[in-house]
């Protein structure tokens, strides 16, 4: 076949279907392969390496994709592009938002932000949901739990508020790292000022990618961390919402 | 008694207030509801809790669980073969009981019923620990046949080798055959002699006709008939109440319902004694009696838990064998709640509600079995309560009224699980299931067993190449289908026959019109472990292993096969195909009484037994692993989440399953979505999405592993907690073990 354009390709690790978690109602989630973050608790391990996913063509994840629209469409849901890191193949990204916007598919993009930059002005207007992960407001703490920057990531949330793109932040509770009540009254304080935040959902962190790092032959540095009790994560949801925060 | 009863004061009292004018000349319940009932658009904001008089009369026949839980039964009448008018009355609290009636005269004291098989009775007897009357062994062994009896005289060798292999199985041929819904609500509207009336009306039609073997028959059925409908009169005197006349009130219109369905539970211990569509039709009474200030809405729940409370408490005597196949002692008291009129109009009423609110007043309970007729037109107030009950309780079944309204119409209920049928106009004959997995094996085996090695089916060449050839595999399949649908039917012929004859179900029929129309309800079991085997065979390489004596017993799968559950037409369309052609293979062969030819994709918990006595499949499932129940996906083999596996079962086609076919899903509640209250707004949105792209049933769990483990461990700290299994709903701890390690291990959607 030969339309004179290169197909746009991606490397992808798995869809799925889920409801309620990866934005609003019953949703298509593209897990794409690859990740410049190395989170020491993320649950997905498998999904860190680009080279490890499958190749797909926007036609073929369309395809996959059509096969749900009226489904997703009466389930009041969408489309969720999430990782790894959907904006390391950000022209896929693109592509395949803006073919979702063609069927009238609600568009999330589930991303840390790291790359935030790499999202350009197009990719954006075809999004109409950001679910943004700030893993910490403590640029150290971040570092030392993504090996990376925590500015790329509030910058681009300043960026998305500024287009006034409607944003659902996610936070990842982990008990001793991500916990420290002036950090996150710092993160609450911040977000307050960006008036598209819609919401935040703090996660407790779980276990369950455990047996994922077994299987790759890769330590899990968190094995032995706790995970939050509920009254801690009701503490945590208390901080942000007084400061005006809807927090779940 | 005769025609002026119907211009009597005492009618025109009870039907003060009511419209319409066409179902005062007919009995025609549905003409009545549609006339007077009164739409609910509202939310749950109204319900009421429950009173101190329910909560005492509940708390004091619940006392009694545990105890009946530890003995499998709590007492047995073993001397009284039941009739309507067997036992004088029984009361669980005579001072509070607002509803009265019980099957004899205490509380969860079961009946013997003999009249389907003395040996049923007598080994139901033994296991538990009681001895046959032997006044009873005597009538019934000598002097009094059994439709038992009667079929085994019928029977032909092949039908006996099909059913002790397994491949027909579950057949009502010992017990009662069940899944005739009575119309209830005539006893309500009408009263007995009214339809009495009607019934010899029906009756006198006959006379001029030649006296044909069908003839004769049917008016002997029409005199038994009329003589049950006197005898639940004189049953329900025997409580003080006068159901020859209509009822007067709400009171009395919930009191003369359940004096008829428990007329029929005296009689009958059928598979499934399901209760119809009741709601909405006493909605209009308890709506005139609020109106009228007699009541208030207190009252109006008070009266509908305490008719839930004698529903729950419907038992029968059954032997440890039938338990293996339905566990938990069901007894299929479904209640169908909801769905569209063919006006429009929704048929939600505040007593839609009422019925539901029961799982909150009384707590969460299996029976009845509370079936919603789902379509995305219902008004969302009701949408969101039913969604808010499944997740609180998993008590709750959802069946597509949009699929079932043009065939059956506007006044459908679900009998058992998911058997559409216009109340009091249509019935069937229940036929239980094949096992399409092993009739793959007989394909591959040249029509022996793979466990036996016994030869059942017609002895054909069997497959000999090393490796299925899909071609060669299709052609023995079709073979052994088109012997297996004509040696079912044929069956099923026999067990109806002789069911007609010596356990007729006088009073539900009574409460039919005359004559009705019949359906001879197929059904098919094993559906997605014979699609995957095929899926593998077409897709993948499977090599076959055999003893010695060439029976095919084991397979080995190279290569990877697209799975049942995915979404995928590759395998999905293999699926579409066995139902259709399954359906044109059963439709060829003559019924009992011209019923027209249905089959169900359901097998209830029977999946656990079809698995165990299958071997290996080429789908990689090994010898006695549970199948999975009924149109659901193999355990695990649906990956992408449970919208992609309801969207495979929803391509099963209706049309060739008039019968039901059966999804049964579980999610946690995690997995409806992060904050809790958004979940039921999630349901609903997955409901409406799922009966939108044409799906039939879902059955929905909310559950989470932990719990259930624990139960299995700690079950007298969980004894209302309540499962959904393929059409209907069980208390968990008293499933089977083995049945509730196949419920955990039931893909839990959203638990990662």
């Amino acid at each position: 076949m030969s339309t004179g354009v290169e197909p746009v390709t991606g490397r992808i690790h798995s869809w799925d279907l889920s409801t309620g978690v990866d934005g609003p109602g019953t949703r298509f989630v593209l897990f794409l392969s690859g990740c410049p973050l190395r989170c020491l608790y993320c649950a997905n391990p498998d999904t860190w390496r680009m080279r490890d996913g499958e190749p797909a063509t926007v036609d073929e994840v369309m395809a996959e994709i059509e096969k749900y629209r009226a489904f997703l469409t009466t389930a009041g849901g969408g489309v969720t592009l999430t990782g790894g890191e959907a904006l390391l193949q950000p022209a896929f990204t693109a592509a395949v938002f803006r073919r979702c916007k063609e069927l009238g598919l609600h568009t999330a993009l589930d991303t840390s932000g790291f790359l935030g930059a790499r999202a350009d002005d197009a990719l954006l207007a075809d999004t109409d949901l950001v679910l943004l992960d700030i893993k910490s407001f403590d640029a150290g703490t971040y570092r030392r739990l993504t090996g990376g920057d925590l500015a790329p990531t509030l910058d681009f949330a300043t960026r998305l508020d500024r287009l006034g793109k409607r944003m659902w932040i996610r936070y990842v509770l982990v008990p001793g790292r991500t916990d420290d009540p002036e950090a996150i009254d710092g993160l609450a304080g911040f977000l307050a000022g960006l008036g598209s935040v819609e919401r935040v959902d703090i996660l407790p962190f779980h276990k369950l990618g455990a047996a994922k790092y077994d299987a790759l032959g890769i330590p899990f540095a968190l094995r032995d961390t706790p995970v939050p009790d509920p009254a801690l994560v009701e503490r945590v949801r208390g901080q942000f919402r007084r400061r005006g925060l809807s927090a779940h | 008694m005769t025609a002026t009863v119907t211009a009597g004061p005492r009618t025109a009292d009870a039907w003060r207030q009511f419209a319409g004018s066409g179902w005062r000349e007919h009995i025609d319940v549905r003409d009545f509801i549609q006339a007077n009932y009164t739409p609910y658009e509202g939310d749950a904001a109204f319900l009421s809790g429950p009173t101190d008089r329910t909560r005492a009369v509940w708390e004091k026949v619940s006392a009694l669980f545990p105890e009946e839980r530890r003995r499998g039964v709590l007492d047995v009448d073993t001397a009284t073969p039941s009739t309507i008018t067997s036992h004088a009355p029984g009361y669980i609290d005579r001072d509070r009981e607002l509803i009265v009636g019980l099957q004899t005269d205490a509380p969860l004291k079961r009946a013997i019923m003999p009249n389907g098989g003395l040996r049923m009775v007598e080994n139901g007897l033994r296991a538990y620990g009681y001895e046959a009357d032997p006044f009873v062994s005597e009538v019934f062994g000598t002097y009094r046949k059994t439709h038992n009896d009667g079929v085994f005289d019928a029977y032909t060798p092949t039908m006996r080798a099909a059913r002790k292999a397994g491949i027909i199985t579950g057949l009502p041929d010992a017990y009662g055959r069940g899944r005739i819904i009575g119309d209830y609500r005539r006893v309500a509207l009408y009263g007995t002699d009214r339809l009495a009336e009607a019934k010899r009306a029906e009756r006198a039609l006959l006379d001029a006709r030649p006296s044909t073997g069908d003839v004769i028959r049917d008016r002997e059925e029409l005199a038994e008939q009329i003589r049950a409908l006197g005898e639940l009169t004189r049953m329900a005197a025997g409580y003080g109440c006068d159901v020859t006349r209509p009822a007067a009130t709400a009171h009395e219109a919930v009191q003369w319902l359940y004096l008829g369905f428990l007329a029929a539970v005296k009689e009958q211990n059928g598979a499934a004694m399901s209760l119809g569509r009741t709601s909405t039709f006493l909605d209009v009474f308890l709506q005139r009696d609020l109106d009228e200030g007699l009541l208030d809405e207190s009252r109006a729940q008070e009266l509908v838990d305490d008719f839930v409370i004698k529903l729950r408490i419907v038992r029968f005597l059954r032997t440890p064998e039938y338990d293996a196949l339905f566990s938990g002692d069901p007894t299929w008291v479904t209640e169908s709640i909801g769905g569209i009129g063919a006006d429009g109009r929704p048929l939600v009423t505040r007593t839609s509600f009422r019925f539901l609110q029961t799982l909150y007043n009384l707590g969460p309970a299996p029976e009845p079995n509370l079936t919603v007729l789902w379509s995305p037109r219902l008004p969302d107030g009701f949408k969101e309560f039913c969604a808010q009950v499944s997740i609180d309780t998993s008590a709750v079944q959802y069946e597509s009224d949009e699929l079932m309204r043009p065939r059956t119409g506007d006044d459908t209920a679900i009998a058992c699980c998911v058997s559409a049928m216009a109340v009091g106009r249509q019935m069937q004959f229940f036929g239980a299931r094949v096992n399409l997995a092993k009739a793959l094996l007989y394909a591959v085996n040249g029509g022996r067993d793979e466990m036996t090695g016994d030869q059942v089916a017609p002895p054909t060449p069997p497959l000999t190449g090393e490796y299925l050839d899909y071609d060669e595999l299709s052609a023995a399949y079709d073979r052994v289908l088109d012997w297996l649908a004509r040696t079912y039917v044929d069956t099923l012929n026999v067990i109806h026959h002789m069911h007609d004859k010596y356990a007729y179900e006088r009073i539900e029929m009574a409460l039919h019109d005359h004559p009705v129309h019949r359906f001879m309800a197929c059904g098919i079991a094993g559906l997605s472990v014979a699609v995957d085997s095929l899926s593998a065979v077409r897709h993948a390489r499977v090599k076959v292993f055999r003893d010695a004596t060439g029976l095919a017993v084991d397979f080995r799968t190279e290569g990877e096969f697209p799975a049942y559950g995915n979404n995928d037409d590759r395998v999905d369309a293999l699926a579409v195909d066995l139902v259709e052609s399954f359906m044109a293979k059963l439709r060829e062969h003559p019924t009992h009484r011209d019923a027209e030819h249905t089959q169900s994709v359901l097998t209830i918990t029977s999946n656990v037994v079809y698995g165990k006595h299958t071997g290996n499949t080429p789908d990689g499932r090994r010898a006695g692993q549970p199948f999975a129940p009924g149109a659901n996906p193999m355990n695990g083999r649906d990956r992408h989440g449970v919208a992609a596996s309801a969207l495979s079962v929803a391509k099963l086609p209706y049309e060739a399953a008039r019968d039901g076919i059966s999804l049964t899903t579980t999610v946690t509640p995690e997995g409806l979505g992060h904050v809790p209250g958004e979940r039921a707004a999630h349901l609903v949105g997955i409901l409406d999405a799922y009966m939108s792209s044409g799906g039939f049933h879902m059955n929905v769990n909310v559950l989470d592993r932990a719990t259930l483990e624990d139960a299995m461990e700690h079950p007298e700290k969980y004894p209302e907690l309540t499962v959904r299994v393929s059409g209907y709903a069980v208390n968990f701890v008293r499933l089977t073990r083995e049945q509730q390690l196949d419920v955990i291990s039931r893909t839990f959607h959203g638990s990662l």
